[in-house]
């Protein structure tokens, strides 16, 4: 019942919006806690940095995502992308290229998928949901043109990348992604709430109509959206790469759904307009700590993380249902 | 002739029968029907057998999608079915009694269509946007469907299941006679009486359907528990065809076809009106190009390129506004918008 009452208490001294953000983040401490109590070796710093090293790459996609649902719209294509960056950069350091042209070449190429598939959705007007849906099958299509096989990487730029442990004393450490998705964390939090850019994003999210009524360059901002999380999915790609050290068509299937869920998990609203970087950060760990939990509890089969994933998603919609229902 | 051109389904049918000739000039007998031991068989035969799961997926999220909504968890609703029914046919003593399998199918079915009240309800009920009412059940359902088979792939060697998704009655696949009884009662239930009328008109304006007088929560929780149950039989068929049930893969990606298959027959995902047979075009348009892809000896790999490819080019054809910046080079500022347009548009 206290937290309940907590809750209330809340609500007079915060103002509403912040509300999601703080629930995911309490819950993100309450499973921290129950953890800590539940299993031995749980409680540490270094439980939750890993957390960060496994998902670095799902932090930068869902930071891209999180711009797209901002204006209302949807990146179906960001888990393909991710493949197909994955892929792109596995066989062209297999032939020989360097390892900076070929992280150049894949970032550009993920920023013009998603400049097109954006330019597709403003100018003839077709809904994100297809337009990404047909830019999914096209990413993964080439994934297997390219190869149907997992190509390993060998270069020596990508596995110094994927070895690095950069200490942070006291026996923690973190791999570079994670320095680098933290990097994109704070860059976007910049771009949406001190740049024109991000201020754009809210209002065309808020309301398309209003905004182009305003002035505002909606065209761009939307076609500027659907560029940030195509090169967002890339980035995250390289980031995979890292991770993994091989290039393999079926990799990130379905990282679409983890990026949304994590999005939705941390308060943004799917009609747009509304919602947090930093609760899409949450979004990130809770998801993450859902798989350390069930991975310390051993008996668990791993299907009981979509089980856990879907019932929390039902509660943070049912939430958010709750709380925009109040403010009308 | 621009009458002709103007048909809502003239582009899905140009494009039908234009993977249908690329079949004739590389596949010979590509059109030859035969009749062997009593069941008939050939390419156009198997098209349709193999695409009847899509077909009746996709005819369920045409409703869904007809009031504006969309389903995402019918992929799951496949798995589950496919788990339930061959688990419990795989409990019984004797796989082959009628009486066992009929219970199995009908619990299964009875699953799905629970399944797809719980999706009506949290659209109706509580207002939550279909594609995230719908996201809870697809990425909750997959598990489900693991957990009902606990991560393994259920066999199963009965001969009346075998008959659903794989089996021949009257000469012709059984998996085709359920895919045209469905259709014939969908049409029957939409077009003669005044069910479609209702989904269109919710499809169109929720608020306004309510306010004279339609039950909007109603027929919203029927489409979403209809869908489901299409998804339900499709899973069934899935997994009688190959006589077991994988939870993880069975009806993987089928939402996506089936949602493309919908779009390709002409149905704006903006709601209000739907086409039934521009839905069977679409979802047998996704089943040809697999087939031809196959039989023309392109690698199968390159399918999703395909895929994407016809997407587009059916997306950019439909899309008013391409169509408008394209073909007339002059827009009329004062031209009443042709989303408004399409949408009071009732089709018979």
């Amino acid at each position: 019942m206290t937290s309940v009452t907590g809750l209330l208490d809340l609500r007079r001294t915060v103002p509403q919006k912040y509300i999601p953000v703080m629930v995911t983040a309490g819950l993100f401490v309450a499973m921290f806690v129950a953890g800590g109590i539940r299993y031995e070796g749980f409680a540490t710093g270094q439980i939750v940095l890993n957390v960060f090293i496994d998902n670095a790459f799902l932090l930068v996609v869902a930071v891209g995502m999180t711009f797209v649902i901002l204006t209302g719209g949807i990146d179906l294509s960001v888990g393909s992308v991710v493949g197909l960056s994955t892929m792109v950069s596995a066989s062209l350091l297999k032939d020989g290229w360097p390892a900076f042209g070929v992280m150049a070449l894949v970032l550009v190429i993920g920023a013009v998928l998603g400049l097109g598939m954006g330019a597709i959705i403003h100018y003839f007007e077709i809904q994100p949901f297809i337009v990404t849906l047909a830019g999914m099958f096209l990413a993964r299509g080439l994934c297997y043109t390219i190869s149907t096989d997992s190509i390993p990487i060998e270069n020596a730029t990508f596995t110094a990348i994927a070895q690095t442990r950069v200490d942070l004393g006291g026996d923690m450490w973190v791999s570079p992604s994670v320095l680098i998705a933290l990097v994109v964390v704070l860059a976007a939090a910049y771009v949406l709430h001190y740049t024109r850019l991000g201020r754009n994003v809210y209002a065309t999210g808020g309301s398309e109509q209003s905004a182009l009524l305003m002035g505002l360059p909606v065209a761009r901002t939307k076609i500027a959206v659907y560029t940030v999380s195509g090169f967002c999915s890339a980035l995250g790609g390289l980031l995979f790469a890292f991770y993994s050290l091989s290039g393999y068509g079926l990799s990130a299937v379905g990282m679409e759904l983890d990026a949304i869920a994590a999005v939705v998990i941390g308060g943004t609203l799917l009609t747009g307009g509304s919602g947090y970087l930093l609760g899409t950060v949450l979004g990130v760990l809770v998801l993450g700590l859902i798989q350390t939990i069930i991975s310390f509890e051993g008996t668990l089969s791993s299907w009981w993380t979509k089980i856990f994933i879907g019932l929390l998603l039902f509660a943070f919609i049912l939430l958010q249902r709750l709380i925009t229902a109040r403010r009308r | 002739m621009t009458r002709f051109l103007r048909h809502r389904l003239f582009w899905p049918v140009a494009i039908l029968v234009a993977l249908l000739a690329l079949n004739l000039v590389f596949t010979d007998n590509f059109f030859r029907v035969q009749m062997k031991d009593g069941h008939l068989y050939g390419s156009l035969i198997d098209i349709v057998r193999f695409g009847a799961p899509l077909i009746l997926v996709s005819l369920g999220m045409t409703l869904v999608i007809a009031t504006s909504g969309i389903d995402l968890s019918v992929g799951s609703v496949v798995a589950i079915a496919g788990a339930l029914a061959c688990l419990r046919i795989s409990d019984l003593d004797d796989q082959n009694s009628i009486g066992g399998v009929l219970a199995a199918v009908g619990i299964a079915l009875a699953l799905s269509v629970a399944l797809g009240v719980w999706n009506g309800l949290l659209v109706a009920g509580i207002g939550i946007q279909p594609i995230i009412a719908t996201l809870i059940l697809m990425v909750a359902g997959r598990g489900l469907a693991q957990l009902i088979t606990d991560g393994q792939i259920t066999t199963v060697n009965s001969s009346p299941y075998k008959l659903i998704g794989g089996g021949y009655w009257l000469t012709l696949p059984f998996s085709i006679i359920i895919v045209a009884v469905v259709l014939a009662l969908t049409a029957f239930l939409t077009r003669r009486l005044a069910l479609g009328l209702l989904i269109e008109s919710v499809g169109g304006n929720a608020e306004a359907s309510r306010l004279s007088g339609i039950s909007a929560r109603g027929v919203l929780i029927t489409v979403y528990t209809f869908c489901a149950l299409c998804a339900g039989i499709a899973g069934l068929m899935i997994s009688s065809n190959v006589s077991s049930a994988d939870g993880n893969n069975a009806g993987l990606w089928i939402e996506l076809d089936a949602i493309l298959a919908v779009v390709i027959g002409g149905t704006s995902l903006a709601g209000g009106r739907f086409s039934l047979g521009g839905t069977v075009l679409g979802a047998l348009i996704i089943q040809t190009l697999t087939t031809t892809i196959y039989s023309i000896g392109v690698p199968p790999e390159t399918t999703l390129l395909f895929k994407a490819l016809v997407v587009t080019i059916v997306c950019l054809l439909q899309s008013p506004a391409f169509r408008e910046k394209v073909f007339h080079r002059r827009r009329r500022p004062q031209s009443p918008s042709p989303v408004t347009e399409e949408k009071v548009r009732v089709s018979a």
